[in-house]
């Protein structure tokens, strides 16, 4: 299998939202999940009261190490005032959430045209 | 048949093993979604039995059995460590672990294998997925905000 090295190489700036979007389809080493959390978390840095979307749209595989990096985005995120949502998630990416009850801690939307809504 | 490999405790390696033990997955017919419960599973429980059971020394392998019959897909995989009490471990989705970044491997491992039981020590699980069965989760899509 070949090495999945985790990028977010889109960045776009709306008014109302920074948006993240993962580009590879399965986040896999725990190097890699610490460089990808690196990356994002220097986003957050930029903006006090940010509001950040992440978009999965690309992403069809994850595990736990990644649910861990996105409670540690989430605390960091509402440390600084801001929001975090999340979008563009795949019904068997869902699934995990779900499992985990994760559902009820993260604000999910269908796609990014839904998460910059408001 | 039962295949076996000895893996050294780097957690980079379940990529490898993955790669081997699902193409196995594939060519014997399951489905997308028994593709993606076992990779899941050997993942979590790889990455456990490097982290928590070897304790990341890299002297220290852990060894991987699998079978992927035409009825259900049974993998093994034993660490070099002391072992756990899986009844031992917290329930991360209640109160505040649902905030903790790790501790849920092992729910995974459970919610998406049919059979998972451990040996007396506990350094050695074993996980079954079976190709039919009807199981309570179901896929949803996200209905929107």
């Amino acid at each position: 299998m070949a090495e999945a090295k985790p990028r977010i190489s889109i960045l776009e700036y709306t008014g109302k939202a920074t948006i993240v979007s993962f580009t590879d389809e399965k986040i896999l080493e725990e190097t890699d999940v610490k460089a990808l959390q690196e990356s994002i978390m220097s986003v957050i840095e930029q903006d006090h009261r940010i509001t950040l979307v992440l978009d999965f749209g690309n992403v069809r595989y994850l595990s736990s190490a990644v649910l861990g990096l996105l409670i540690r985005v989430l605390k960091r995120v509402r440390e600084r005032d801001g929001e975090l949502r999340l979008c563009g998630i795949s019904p068997k990416i869902y699934e995990v959430f779900k499992i985990t009850r994760l559902t009820k801690t993260f604000d999910i939307y269908k796609d990014v045209e839904s998460a910059i809504k408001d | 048949m039962r295949h076996s490999l000895l893996v050294e405790s780097k957690p980079s390696a379940v990529n490898d093993i993955c790669g081997r033990i699902l193409s196995q997955v594939e060519q014997s017919g399951y489905s997308r979604e028994d593709v993606f419960a076992v990779h899941l599973a050997i993942e979590e429980a790889f990455v456990n039995a490097v982290k928590h059971g070897n304790k990341m020394d890299a002297s220290r392998t852990v060894k991987i059995e699998y079978t992927a019959g035409p009825e259900e897909i049974e993998i093994w995989l034993t660490d070099e460590g002391a072992g756990f009490d899986p009844d031992s471990v917290p329930d991360p989705r209640s109160g505040q672990n649902i905030y903790k970044p790790e501790g849920r491997g092992l729910l995974l491992i459970r919610s998406y294998m049919d059979e998972v039981s451990f040996n007396e020590r506990g350094n050695s699980i074993r996980m079954v997925r079976y190709r039919h069965r009807p199981r309570a989760l179901e896929d949803e899509g996200v209905e929107g905000t």
